[in-house]
């Protein structure tokens, strides 16, 4: 197969070692990765509040602080205390830059807000994806730059919620990225780039896989109400993570929408709870099958699983008229056909290029905002759910105005029954 | 009940479960040593393990061999005792039992006995927010993107299913392997040119690992020491390991003594170049290898950007 190397990159892949490099968005951002702590604090810098200090919560203080001078983590904020003792003990290697005071550490139900209150200019929201709605709606209120955690809602009620913060956020200015971090990585942008000039022709068709085996679970313990281990177990319950097409195949979904520069109209298909029954498990299924169709008549076929000991495959592929277009993230992206093309570059860790193009785009006073896109993408994970769990063709427009609304009104700690494992044809989710 | 649930939980959780020392007890090595085959228990899973018979080699590569880098001299006379070397590379087959026989849930499912906490069980590995085998399948292939610490973890689970004594090859067991006898850069001579014959590497891999076997054996019949993946050997990376060591030396280690980088990797990969294939050539692994982990901390299990790193076994010989 002819293929047209990229010629920014060097040949060696070894070790793929890079501390500094220049952001991908648009090209023209600098990165500003420099000596921690040298930056003198002044109009430029970003004051991190992080809301969510679990393992992903963790990871992103390390990401924004590798991002760029002139960042420092001025408060955090969780539920639970003793995710934010694990967290501060993890980021230690920032020193200073990660040094939280106690009376800025905020933990409760309100801590979100206690955060968001502080002179923290930039908010990192990571906390399971029920709550996301709320969150943004407080930080864009409050005049917050955001780094938002993918999925931003669960629900239909929390997608207007967002898209609603979106356009406050477009009228206030504010910088907004989305954990989507396929959008800031390298080899997908150049990519997508190639599809938008044509490089496989008009798209026919388009795949979107994340088929993987299962994930943690955090075992019960006897001082725990039903509530708080929904909570430490969040990925099993719908309120929270959204179910794990939701919170896990919107990275595959939102490859395809952003293909296609749209989202689907309507979809139906297949789902259930095969492999993984134990009740620790909350209700979630453990796979779907789906056929999207956007308006233009091309079918996405979506399948995402998450079974112990089989297969697995996260990937996307788009059927061209003059050729297809493999992701494979992390280690494939190839173009066949007349313009055949293959990445064979190098590449930040998209996880700290997400935060690189957004500091840089506050910095230059063009913010980026990414919140639509996310949302959207958010809602097409969504809407395949309610098309699995029901068994009808869901059309978007329809479930746009949907009153469904999972996340409950009071918010305590105590009982709280596991909901029931959806069936096709036998419950309405909108009643749960 | 009670003990069950909680050797479940621990397990589920990912805690070490415990312990039984690594492949305490070996059962005696047939002598003279002949090569066999063991079977991972209540399985049909097999693996083939090949004696490698003691001697003295040069370790290192000369000033001058093409593509050398400077770690790999000064040489030096090494003397090892005899071993077992695994003929293939670990196979996803062989790594999943690891996962899934301590996994409780599992056994349960399948109407199996669940083993007691504590006879053979070793921490096992946590699954990854990701798909493993990169869309490669599994089964025959080789085991890629596992961590030292998972190659090692896998090597005490082995020796405490198998009753032998299973571990990663110490860097001078895996040249010396390699070398099978010979001086040259390659097991088979100083020629790139006749690397298709002999390993999957960048030229002629099509982007990917492939199941192991396929190409032709070295002289030991150990099969894809150039190439396919990457091998994890025991040993704490230094560039300047050989500097200083007296020569002849027997078994030399450099012993890690729980850093977690970077340790050895030998052999090359379906993603390297002929350079990278020698004999001698010594790569390091570092952190950058789960640069695209998102989570803090990152796993121990998985590296999320060395999808070229695998491991192959050794067995004592007492």
């Amino acid at each position: 197969m002819s293929s047209e190397s990229n010629p920014s990159i060097g040949s060696s892949r070894r070790d793929f070692i890079r501390t500094s490099t220049a952001a991908v968005v648009g090209g023209t951002l600098a990165s500003t990765i420099g000596v921690p702590g040298a930056w003198a604090a002044g109009s430029d810098e970003i004051r991190v509040g992080v809301i969510g200090c679990g393992g992903r919560g963790t990871g992103a203080i390390d990401n924004v602080l590798d991002a760029a001078e002139g960042v420092r983590i001025v408060a955090v904020g969780d539920l639970f205390p003793d995710r934010i003792a694990s967290c501060l003990e993890r980021v230690q290697r920032h020193g200073e830059r990660a040094a939280v005071p106690p009376d800025r550490q905020f933990s409760g139900w309100n801590a979100y807000e206690q955060v968001i209150a502080t002179d923290a200019n930039y908010i990192i929201l990571a906390s399971p994806p029920g709550f996301r709605p709320a969150h943004l709606k407080a930080a864009v209120a409050a005049g917050k730059h955001i780094f938002t955690e993918k999925p931003v809602a669960v629900d239909a009620a929390g997608y207007r919620v967002v898209i609603e913060a979106y356009e406050a956020s477009l009228q206030k200015g504010l910088a907004i990225a989305a954990g989507t971090q396929r959008r800031h990585h390298a080899a997908y942008l150049e990519a997508m780039r190639r599809v938008k000039d044509g490089a496989i022709g008009e798209i026919v068709a388009a795949r979107a896989y994340w088929n993987q085996g299962g994930l943690w679970v955090k075992p019960r313990q006897p001082e725990w109400t039903d509530m708080e281990y929904q909570l430490r177990n969040w990925l099993y319950y719908t309120w929270l993570s959204g179910d794990h097409i939701v919170e896990q195949h919107v990275h595959n979904l939102d490859v395809v929408n952003w293909a296609m520069g749209a989202i689907p109209v309507r979809v139906v298909g297949v789902g259930g709870r095969q492999a993984r029954t134990e009740p620790e498990y909350g209700h979630i299924y453990d796979h779907f099958g789906l056929d999207y169709e956007f308006s233009n008549g091309v079918h996405m076929m979506s399948m995402c699983r998450q079974q112990a000991g089989t297969p697995g495959q996260v990937a996307e592929a788009l059927v061209g008229t003059q050729g297809s277009l493999y992701t494979q993230d992390g280690r494939m992206y190839e173009i066949t056909g007349p313009h055949a093309w293959r990445w064979d570059g190098e590449y930040t860790s998209p996880y700290v290029q997400e935060h690189i193009n957004l500091i840089a785009s506050i910095r230059a006073g063009r913010p980026i905002n990414e919140l639509k896109q996310v949302a959207d993408s958010t809602f097409t994970a969504i809407a395949g759910r309610h098309a699995a769990y029901t068994g009808k063709v869901i059309g978007f427009d329809e479930l746009m105005t949907s009153d469904e609304s999972l996340v409950p009104a009071q918010l305590t700690f105590g009982p709280m029954p596991t909901p029931a494992v959806p069936v096709p044809g036998l419950e309405d989710v909108t009643s749960m | 009940m009670r003990p069950a649930v909680s050797a479940l939980l621990a397990v589920c959780c990912g805690v070490c479960v415990i312990a039984a020392p690594p492949g305490a007890r070996d059962a005696a090595a047939p002598e003279p040593l002949a090569p066999y085959t063991d079977t991972l228990p209540d399985t049909k899973i097999t693996f083939d393990m090949v004696p490698i018979p003691a001697g003295t080699f040069r370790m290192g590569s000369p000033p001058g061999e093409p593509g050398r880098d400077e770690d790999e001299g000064p040489q030096h006379e090494v003397t090892l005792p005899a071993f077992y070397m695994g003929r293939l590379e670990v196979t996803w087959d062989e790594y999943d039992q690891f996962a899934q026989r301590l996994d409780i849930r599992r056994l349960r499912r399948l109407g199996r006995e669940v083993p007691r906490a504590g006879a053979t069980a070793v921490s096992r590995p946590t699954p990854p927010y990701a798909d493993e085998s990169w869309g490669w399948g599994k089964e025959k292939q080789p085991v890629v993107g596992i961590t030292h610490h998972a190659a090692t973890k896998y090597c005490e689970w082995l020796s405490a299913a198998t009753g032998k004594r299973y571990r990663l090859p110490t860097e001078a067991e895996w040249e010396y392997a390699a070398r099978a006898g010979s001086t040259t850069a390659y097991g088979f001579g100083d020629d790139p040119a006749q690397l298709p014959e002999f390993a999957w590497y960048r030229a002629n891999a099509g982007e990917q690992p492939h199941p192991g076997g396929q190409k032709k054996p070295n002289a030991w019949g150990l099969h894809d020491m150039h190439g396919n993946v990457a091998e994890w050997t025991a040993d704490l990376y230094r560039p300047d390991a050989y500097a200083g060591r007296s020569s002849p030396m027997t078994a030399p280690f450099v012993d890690p003594d729980g850093e977690r980088y970077p340790h050895v990797v030998r052999g090359g990969s379906w993603d390297d170049d002929p350079a990278e294939l020698r004999s001698a050539a010594r790569r390091a692994s570092s952190e950058a290898w789960s640069r695209q982990d998102p989570q803090n901390p990152k796993s121990p299990w998985w590296h999320t950007d060395a999808t070229f790193v695998g491991f192959r076994v050794v067995r004592e010989v007492r």
